[in-house]
């Protein structure tokens, strides 16, 4: 309603529209009239040119548009075809490459909004198609010319957390001679690795293997490691961010980086008071882990019980790693006393991968023992016994032993939500950093500029979250190793002589990219923070705040056409 | 005989989500009546009253905002 006072219906003198249909082969044209939609679109008011193509995507369409543009002095180029979310990229740039502004360029979809979804109204889909490039040509004629926005990038990278995904992610991105800050809580970087015994399946030390690492990082020149160090303040935004850490009571410390790398890890989930946890006769996994590696380690009858704390109301998820650190530490006591008895309890087994499935098989090639429980009547520790129920028999065991080990979840650091605010980052409901997709962008926050890898993400083993690091280095390069930082156009604008700094869009703006600045009595737009969703558009009450691309005049246009 | 009312209806999707879907179920030949015209958005807040009652009054017989 309020946009409407600035809705402009006489379209621009000057508009030499091209319009494009796609046949896609037999996609498009197999299901409606695409010869009658061209000539259609050859008769709406500024369309110069229209041509139908076999395939529009291919280089003899590419090829035609070109030459269009040039031939007809095209000034706005429509194209029906498929979806603009994964074709207009590449029609865009082909226009820029023939000299028209990739700005004015519109896309209509009679592919996946149409043709496809109206396979046997051949009448009813030409009709809709016909309707559709009304519509885009309508909005086309409202376009306007637009610059990409460009910024600087600092090739610095902040790492926050010195464990193996941290170091890792730290080695490679110096290696790419990127210059780096690590910033470890602890006075020690390593992080779980130095608390725990060995790895597998290879059996290296895990101080040696993570000491290596260390030593590599801090040997290269282009690192910096501040130890026992916390991020207190970041400002700023991808390619130009503003740190501040503190180490101790010491004095702050300023730092300049373009991308900030979350590796902040996980810990082992402290079990008090379950199954009798008492740090002695029972135990954790990580507890055990130390007695192994200081040799400390002398029962004889052990119990592992699973899922201790995890997959429970309250913390519903499977932290993956547990029955692996299970078996592993199964397998090293029967090693080293093949007489010791060793049980373990289980709901379910997660050993993914051929690797881990030999571990298992291993470790029961070895005698240990591995029973059911139901997790609806847990294990009870009493008396220097485990009590469980055999759910398919429903027989009671009683099993004798002289430690009980719980395997316990890894779980996000308490200080996760205070830097998930600090970085506008998500986490999920267990306080784990909820990556951009789970798929598709694994190591990506949305918020660019931002990256995630190891047990920050999600409990990962040691080769995983050695591998995110990696991957988190290419992921940086990927921004870092360009000139300038360079972004769409299509972001919002206040217009500052009618803004009157009410801080509605203010409010409304879910990527914090408006500011009010006190000494205009206005607000501002940060084009770099800016994603375009337009919600500030929508609420201005003063319609100062519009979203190129997306303005009044180019959605009514597009409305009026239906 | 009675012409059978067939409703002209408008669409605003979000490019990221409904938008997407709306590709989806053509990826997945779902076959839906053509009288929906879409209108592509970057987010359905982006979807202002003034459009809803601007597409009501160029003939829409119903206004879907998707996102």
């Amino acid at each position: 309603m309020n946009e409407k006072r600035k809705e402009k219906t006489e379209q621009p003198d000057d508009l030499r529209i091209g319009v494009f249909i796609c046949d896609c082969g037999s996609n498009i044209a197999g299901h409606l009239d695409c010869s009658a939609v061209t000539e259609y679109a050859a008769s709406l008011p500024g369309v110069v040119f229209a041509k139908e193509n076999l395939y529009t995507c291919s280089e003899a369409g590419i090829t035609e548009i070109q030459k269009a543009i040039s031939e007809h002095e095209l000034n706005r180029v429509v194209v029906a075809s498929c979806s603009p979310r994964t074709h207009q990229p590449l029609f865009q740039s082909s226009c820029a490459e023939a000299g028209m502004n990739p700005y004015l360029f519109e896309m209509v979809n009679i592919r996946d909004q149409c043709s496809w979804v109206h396979m046997q109204e051949h009448a009813e889909a030409t009709e809709k198609a016909k309707e559709l490039v009304r519509m885009g040509v309508a909005k086309a004629a409202f376009l306007e010319p637009q610059k990409d926005i460009e910024a600087s990038l600092l090739s610095r990278v902040l790492v926050i957390g010195g464990g193996v995904a941290g170091l890792s992610a730290a080695e490679a991105l110096a290696d790419m001679a990127l210059e780096v800050i690590l910033v470890e809580k602890e006075p020690k970087a390593g992080g779980l690795l130095n608390q725990i015994n060995q790895l597998v399946p290879e059996g290296v030390k895990a101080a040696e293997y993570v000491e290596r690492i260390i030593e590599s990082v801090n040997s290269k020149s282009n690192v910096t490691v501040h130890l026992g160090t916390e991020v207190k303040a970041i400002a700023g935004y991808i390619g130009n961010y503003e740190i501040t850490l503190q180490r101790g009571e010491g004095e702050a410390i300023q730092e300049k980086v373009g991308c900030i790398v979350v590796a902040t890890g996980a810990v082992p989930l402290e079990p008090a008071g379950l199954y009798g946890y008492d740090g002695e006769r029972v135990i954790t996994q990580m507890q055990l882990e130390e007695q192994l590696l200081n040799g400390q380690f002398k029962a004889q009858r052990v119990v592992m019980i699973q899922c201790a704390g995890a997959r429970v109301p309250g913390r519903e998820y499977c932290s993956r790693i547990c029955c692996m650190i299970a078996v592993k530490n199964a397998a090293l006591i029967k090693d080293q006393d093949p007489e010791a008895q060793v049980h373990i309890l289980y709901r379910d087994i997660q050993m993914y991968g051929t690797e881990k499935e030999r571990m298992l098989w291993d470790a029961r090639g070895k005698g240990v023992r591995f029973d059911v429980y139901d997790p609806e009547k847990p294990p009870e520790v009493k008396d220097g016994q485990v009590l469980f129920e055999q759910p398919i028999v429903g027989t009671k065991r009683q099993i004798p032993c002289d430690l009980v080990v719980l395997s316990t979840p890894l779980v996000a650091r308490e200080g996760a939500s205070a830097l998930s605010q600090l970085l506008r980052i998500p986490m999920d409901q267990n306080g784990f950093f909820l990556e951009a997709h789970a798929k598709l962008r694994p190591l990506d926050f949305a918020t660019d500029g931002v990256f995630l890898c190891g047990s920050a993400r999600y409990p990962a083993t040691v080769a995983e979250a050695r591998s995110q690091g990696l991957g988190v280095a290419s992921r940086v390069a990927t921004v870092l190793f360009k000139d300038k930082l360079v972004t769409s156009a299509l972001v919002a604008e206040i217009d500052p002589e009618t803004c009157v700094g009410c801080l509605g869009c203010l409010d409304m703006c879910p990527y914090g990219a408006i500011e009010f600045v006190p000494e205009k009595g206005i607000c501002e737009v940060n084009t770099i923070l800016c994603k375009g969703c337009g919600c500030c558009a929508a609420t201005c009450p003063s319609q100062s705040a519009t979203l190129k691309g997306f303005k009044p005049k180019q959605l009514l246009s597009q409305i009026r056409a239906i | 005989m009675n012409e059978e009312f067939n409703p002209k209806i408008v669409a605003f999707a979000c490019n990221w989500c409904a938008y997407s879907a709306a590709d989806l179920a053509g990826v997945s030949r779902f076959q839906y009546p053509p009288n929906i015209r879409i209108i592509r958005v970057m987010c359905s807040g982006r979807v202002n009253p003034g459009f809803i009652l601007k597409a009501l009054k160029m003939g829409a017989d119903g206004v879907l905002v998707a996102g």
